[in-house]
């Protein structure tokens, strides 16, 4: 270094000044605020919620703040809940899933089929309905991580082929509730209900809530959830530090299959009957991302919590119930979820700011 | 004469037509810093990646510690005690200091939480990513559950050198560690680096940067042409010979250190 300009070596010199510091300087309130929804992203659906179910409380009186007309919200949401849960995990690894609705119907229409048309004892098809929802999954799967093709479009596809598959293989024929009832009564295991003190609870709900809890506690506390965290924060990064992403990846999509075939059962405990043209099918989908982008999952990825979506779904259903109580024009449901929507994205965004 | 920790014979590597690695050697002695230099397109990435896992050469021998290995993947050096800084830093932004920290080999904890239900010892992580931090004198890090996204360019670096040298038990390598930093943050990545020079890991430090490279490396690997074109000693050498051994402008004497 004989002819060179130590031009750094004023850095050198000048003393010891706080590199790696990590104070938390003084925030505002408005700061703090930012902070807190930063680390936990659930909290705006939260407050969402809890804010709805104060102004409908107040507007309508006991007749919504009844546990009966609660528990009755979380019946009517329970298999958007379940979807919800399932898209929440495509979205945290930067996907999207167009083809939930309808795997749970295929799936609700296999068990079903498979019990009536082959003879085979109902506590046997469900889990094959189920294996062929994580089989849908994992192919699904194997197309956005191996193939590399965009989720978007596998789904859209996937999408397509399942409910026509649905269509093609039921034969287009509903399988009526008296039916199942007399002949295969575990098909709609989900639908019994049980009454704690005026709330009615369903088995279907209690699987909504058992499989937000532990999709919580998995992403949260086991090393699987980082990693799907990671993977959906930043691919190459996640991989170069040691995950891997198509391990990942598959797992992702195939538990999504699974629980999309556990939402199929939900249906058929729901509604007593199992139909090839249920709207799940078709607006499913929709109804999960809804909740999921209500919830604050960032669609970029790698952001947000599985307990955010099921508030999402929560916020859906106290809206429906709620404004149909009031006896509102149901259009003005949907035009307060696009309204939520796009405020949730725009509180996602502003989150994402690091600095407030 | 000792026996080097991770030395290469006849590295080949081919992507098509293009010779990337034309039988390159390559040695990294204990304890010492070795830049690795050379112009664009001269074949240090593609030597650095066969050196770390990411790309298996067509050829050639890798020996660590004198034994022959052939790492499959990343993962795979890095079972064997190398630690690769990449230049991208490999963070996950979102996640706190300490997932990062054990991305890829986190710890569970004991007993049934662990085994049945796989439950991360998220204390015993956290405990280790504050001491190893504090080991490089990053101690002023008081929030380890801090997202990455919300540190700046140099405290990212900190945390990914502090994660190879808490892992990396045999080498750690750096690509390009001050190349998106300024001065000052720079100054204190080099420090960082001699720091954990001090513990005995030897690195390896891919590095544009002339007076970085000449501040604190111990050998100087020049690359040319996909192979090692000579190993100089800084302190014998202007930071002009170097450049202009690597870009061909001069040949280097019989000046070359005992390879």
């Amino acid at each position: 270094m004989a002819n060179t300009d130590s031009y750094e070596d004023v850095v050198k010199t000048r003393g010891e000044e706080k590199f790696a510091e990590f104070e938390t300087t003084h925030k505002g309130l408005m700061g703090r605020f930012h902070d807190a929804l930063h680390s936990t992203p659930a909290l705006v659906p939260l407050i969402v919620l809890i804010s709805a179910l104060v102004v409908f409380g107040i507007v309508l009186g006991s007749k919504f703040f009844s546990p009966f007309a609660l528990t009755l919200i979380l019946q009517q949401v329970q298999i958007v809940g379940v979807l919800a849960a399932a898209q929440a995990l495509i979205i945290l690894t930067a996907g999207i899933d167009l083809s939930v609705g309808a795997v749970a119907v295929l799936c609700s229409v296999i068990m079903g089929q498979v019990t009536f048309r082959y003879g085979i004892p109902a506590p046997l098809a469900i889990p094959i309905g189920l294996a062929c929802g994580t089989a849908i999954g994992a192919m699904n799967g194997w197309l956005v991580s191996k193939v590399k093709l965009p989720p978007f479009i596998v789904t859209l596809g996937m999408w397509q082929i399942v409910l026509a598959v649905n269509y093609l293989y039921s034969r287009n024929e509903t399988l009526r509730s008296q039916e199942i009832e007399e002949l295969a009564p575990a098909l709609q295991f989900l639908g019994t209900k049980f009454t704690i003190g005026g709330a009615v609870i369903t088995l279907g709900v209690v699987v909504m809530l058992g499989t937000v809890l532990i999709l919580a506690y998995a992403l949260r506390s086991t090393a699987w959830g980082r990693h799907v965290y990671a993977v959906g924060d930043d691919p190459e990064a996640a991989q170069l530090a040691g995950v891997d992403r198509h391990k990942t990846l598959m797992s992702v999509y195939m538990l999504v299959g699974f629980i999309c075939g556990l939402a199929g059962w939900v249906m058929i405990g729901r509604f007593g009957s199992v139909s090839p043209s249920a709207t799940t099918g078709v607006i499913g989908n929709i109804q999960a991302i809804t909740a999921v982008v209500i919830g604050g999952i960032s669609l970029f990825g790698g952001r947000g919590s599985i307990l955010g979506a099921f508030f999402g779904a929560l916020i859906v259903g106290v809206f429906e119930l709620g404004l149909r109580m009031a006896g509102a024009d149901p259009q003005w449901t949907y035009l307060l979820i696009g309204v939520l929507i796009i405020a949730a994205v725009t509180v996602d965004q502003w989150i994402r700011k690091v600095t407030a | 004469m000792t026996q080097p920790v991770l030395q290469a014979r006849g590295l080949v590597k081919r992507y098509g037509r293009v010779t990337a690695l034309d039988h390159c050697d390559f040695e990294l002695m204990p304890g010492e810093i070795l830049a690795v230099i050379g112009d664009n397109g001269a074949g240090k990435s593609t030597l650095i990646k066969a050196l770390s896992g990411a790309i298996i050469p067509d050829a050639g021998e890798i020996k660590l510690d004198g034994k022959p290995v052939a790492f499959q993947s990343p993962n795979d050096a890095r079972g064997y005690g190398i630690e690769t800084v990449y230049q991208t830093l490999a963070m996950s932004p979102a996640l706190s200091i300490a997932d990062n920290m054990f991305m890829g080999r986190e710890i569970r904890m004991d007993g049934i939480m662990g085994k049945l239900f796989r439950k991360l010892d998220k204390k015993a992580m956290e405990e280790f990513s504050r001491q190893k931090l504090a080991e490089l004198g990053l101690m002023t890090i008081q929030n380890i559950h801090q997202p990455v996204e919300t540190l700046s360019g140099g405290q990212r670096q900190g945390v990914a050198v502090a994660r190879a040298a808490a892992f990396g038990s045999k080498v750690v390598i750096l690509d390009e560690p001050t190349a998106a930093l300024g001065v000052k943050e720079s100054r204190r990545v080099l420090d960082l680096i001699q720091e954990v020079r001090s513990r005995g890991i030897p690195i390896i430090l891919i590095s544009h940067n002339m007076p970085h490279v000449f501040e604190v490396a111990d050998r100087v690997h020049i690359h040319r042409l996909g192979k090692r074109l000579c190993v100089i000693d800084p302190k014998n050498h202007t930071m002009s010979d170097a450049v202009a051994y690597m870009t061909g402008a001069a040949v280097p004497e019989d000046a070359l250190e005992p390879a």
